[in-house]
């Protein structure tokens, strides 16, 4: 007789742990065929809640550390994912992607932790400034990463347009709480494990699946996010973002895949992603003897 | 001043220098090396594998501490260097040249990782090859180097950020020869920019410290870079003069002392050739009167002592201002006496060897004719061991503006002590130099600070800090200090052509 496997509980990941949602609920996640892959916590408004709490409290831990270390950090992801392939790749086609489109997907987001690992301390040169003003006053400008970022992935590529939203952020020194793909969260789910041993400190980036119409509302109306990246919104669902934003004038940030292609290195990153979520310190300060 | 010497089993244990006020004794704390593997003979590394000279020499490389043999490093005359410069150009234009930006990124990202994991060995090695203490090769010259290609690696594929407006391609192939004063981190400064922009290159170390060089030829190798991407070189003068006379060679860098510098950039003039130079310094590090005392003073010692005063942009000239100079001077008095001088290889030294039998004679010379041009001497009363090369942490005051000790630089642990009534005054005397790498300013007033910086002639200029080093931090300097930058986005420029 075969061996019985062992299912997969896929939970949330909040504050570097993986607790179920508080509310009890599931819903099911099913493959091409119908069949039932497993069960998501479908994510409940105090989940998201106890998420931006822990985002908030690693704030300044995160922000706080090197460029150098957030970069170094970044690499490390790549290294695990790239450990970890074989794995992600069996997720996506569980959940329906050929293949070929699984190892692509999976290859284009370990080069892109890379590539923005690479910007961590080098986008301040690109984006900052001197100011030449008109006056003894040595005046300066420099990025400074805005704060809690939520993000709603993209329905798909699951995972590589999930990674490419959170990347950008969390390498300028924000926090994340991200809402998963609704009808593909299983790869999104597994990257929580791959943050948590990646020396991502917890609170960095959590994780929440579940019915994105029940969920959207809640991280858009928070008061203690700052900015929220709807490139996972319906079209038609983005005006309404933008109204209830507006309570605490939270930055609204959405990138439009389009045509491009995530996996299209040229096009889908880029440090204006990183920009996005920063905002500018102007100081001044005078010169003379 | 009395001195305590300390009996110990190692003759190379720091002597225990004591100060009116108290006395210390250290226990040796010497690192362990006998993890380290430093082969008997090094080959060239040219086209990825090593291969043994031309010339069929080798020539000793020692540990100056001790003066004993470690090694013999392969003598590369101008057929090796014609070879590596033909591995070079074939590689640049079969291979590296055709590779996607993103992927040769992830080579150097290899390389910095492999320093990492190699640390403590290379550490041990800069040390015992040169001379400089563990402490310092271990948390200074290691991790830097290991930061510049991790920095590096970055821009491999974001180049047409940095520069606007500009298509961007890489030089070609790059010579590249790099001093004996912080061997793996001027090999880092040179190859990671390189690389990040396209280039391959061939590098001669300095001959008194190639074994870190070598080193990271093994470490290249492991990363599995194309095969003639880097290649490595040892040798003496001739060897570094025929890789600058090389027609195949588009760019030459070099690092090391003015007088070679300007020879460089007489025999490439009238060629193709793109060259970037950063030599000798006498920075002047200024203290004024609302400064943090002891935060200065540390600030002091750290500006000449560090390395044994083997730095370009080492604060060699003290400016201090005239109301300070009795406290400042007791205060140096003092800390000078606590600087431990010994074994490199001991953690608890400060102080090292210092590089060579002829480096030493250099400095012996320009310390006498400061006593001959009268200013007034100091020296730790430490004890040095018998065997090695060393010298005693000294300054100078009452150093007239006009003396050899003020003007030239001596590139060891000598400070010359100058002072100044307004900033005005030591502005004019700071910038009274034909160098301009770097400068020092301690006060505790910001607008202060600013305008200093804004008048005096360097191109690195520390407040309230000295010797601070990042490869996110353009590095370079003024007149004959050089030209070109190493270190941050301006560190790209060098190994670039834009169209």
């Amino acid at each position: 007789m075969a061996r019985l496997n062992i299912r997969k509980t896929y939970k949330l990941y909040i504050n570097g742990e993986f607790p179920r949602t508080e509310s009890g609920r599931f819903y099911a996640i099913k493959g091409k065929g119908g069949e039932l892959l497993a069960n998501a916590c479908r994510g409940s408004r105090k989940d998201l809640r106890n998420a931006i709490q822990a985002a908030r409290k690693a704030f300044p831990v995160w922000s706080g550390k090197t460029a150098f270390n957030r970069g170094q950090i970044l690499y490390r992801l790549a290294e695990v994912c790239e450990a970890r392939a074989a794995e992600l790749v069996d997720e996506l086609r569980r959940q329906g992607s050929s293949a070929a489109d699984a190892k692509r997907e999976v290859a284009a987001v370990t080069d892109r932790w890379i590539y923005y690992a690479g910007w961590s301390d080098k986008y301040p040169q690109v984006f900052g400034s001197v100011n030449p003003v008109s006056g003894p006053y040595y005046n300066f400008t420099v990025p400074e990463p805005t704060g809690v970022v939520g993000v709603v992935s993209p329905e798909e590529p699951a995972l590589l347009g999930l990674v490419s939203r959170i990347a950008p952020a969390i390498v300028g020194g924000n926090t994340v709480v991200a809402l998963t793909s609704e009808s593909r969260p299983l790869a999104a789910i597994t990257l929580g494990e791959i943050f948590e041993t990646s020396d991502v400190p917890g609170g960095v980036v959590n994780l929440i699946s579940g019915l994105k119409s029940e969920l959207i509302p809640w991280l858009a109306s928070h008061m203690d996010v700052n900015a929220i990246d709807t490139t996972g919104v319906a079209e038609g669902a983005i005006a309404a973002i933008q109204k209830t934003a507006a309570e605490n004038v939270k930055r609204v940030i959405h990138f439009n895949a389009g045509k491009i292609g995530w996996d299209d290195a040229t096009r889908s990153q880029s440090p204006y992603a990183i920009f996005d979520f920063q905002e500018m310190k102007t100081v001044w300060h005078p010169i003379g003897m | 001043m009395t001195t305590t010497t300390i009996e110990t089993r190692d003759r190379l244990t720091p002597g225990a220098a004591s100060s009116a006020l108290v006395e210390w004794n250290y226990s040796p704390s010497l690192e362990s090396t006998d993890h380290v593997k430093i082969q008997p003979r090094y080959n060239l590394f040219i086209g990825g594998k090593f291969v043994e000279p031309h010339s069929k020499r080798w020539f000793e490389t020692i540990n100056p501490a001790t003066e004993e043999t470690l090694s013999e490093m392969a003598e590369a005359d101008a057929q090796d260097v014609d070879r590596a410069v033909k591995e070079a150009r074939r590689a640049y234009d079969k291979t590296w040249r055709k590779l996607a930006a993103s992927e040769r990124s992830k080579y150097i990202y290899r390389i910095a990782r492999l320093i990492q994991e190699k640390s403590r060995g290379l550490a041990i090695a800069e040390t015992m090859n040169g001379g400089k203490p563990i402490k310092e090769s271990r948390d200074v010259d290691v991790p830097l180097a290991a930061a510049h290609f991790f920095y590096y690696a970055g821009w491999a594929d974001k180049l047409e950020y940095a520069f606007p407006n500009r298509n961007v391609s890489p030089v070609g192939v790059a010579g590249q020869i790099i001093p004996w004063n912080f061997p793996l981190l001027m090999a880092a400064w040179k190859l990671a920019p390189a690389l990040a922009a396209g280039n391959t290159i061939v590098l001669k170390p300095a001959e008194t410290t190639s074994i870190t060089s070598m080193m990271l030829a093994e470490i290249i190798q492991e990363a599995d870079l194309p095969p003639g991407v880097v290649n490595i070189i040892t040798g003496a003068g001739a060897t570094g003069a025929a890789l600058v006379n090389h027609d195949d060679v588009d760019k030459i860098a070099f690092t090391g002392s003015t007088d070679v510098g300007k020879r460089i950039q007489r025999a490439t003039a009238g060629t193709h050739k793109k060259l970037t130079l950063e030599l000798g310094g006498k920075a002047p590090n200024i203290v004024f009167e609302d400064a943090p005392i002891d935060q200065a003073v540390e600030g002091i010692i750290n500006g000449i002592y560090f390395n044994q005063g083997h730095v370009c942009c080492a604060g060699s000239r003290l400016f201090l201002q005239e109301s300070i100079l009795e406290p400042v001077v007791r205060k140096l008095r003092e800390r000078i006496q606590t600087l431990r001088v010994g074994n490199p290889l001991d953690k608890n030294t400060d102080v090292g060897a210092i590089n060579s039998r002829a480096q030493l004679e250099k400095i012996q010379e320009l310390v006498e004719s400061g006593v001959d041009e009268g200013a007034e001497i100091f020296q730790s009363s430490c004890t040095v061991p018998d065997r090695g090369f060393w010298f005693r942490p000294t300054f100078f005051t009452g150093v007239a503006q006009s003396s050899r000790i003020a003007q030239e630089e001596i590139f060891g642990p000598v400070l010359s002590v100058l002072t100044f009534r307004t900033p005005e005054e030591a502005l004019e005397k700071a910038n009274n130099t034909p160098y301009g790498l770097s400068a020092g300013i301690w006060t505790e007033k910001g607008s202060r600070i600013l305008k200093m910086a804004q008048k005096l002639r360097a191109g690195v200029i520390w407040a309230n800090t000295y010797n601070k080093f990042d490869p996110a931090s353009p590095f370079g300097g003024y007149k004959e200090s050089g030209f070109g930058r190493e270190g941050g986005l301006h560190g790209l420029s060098p190994y670039v052509v834009l169209s």
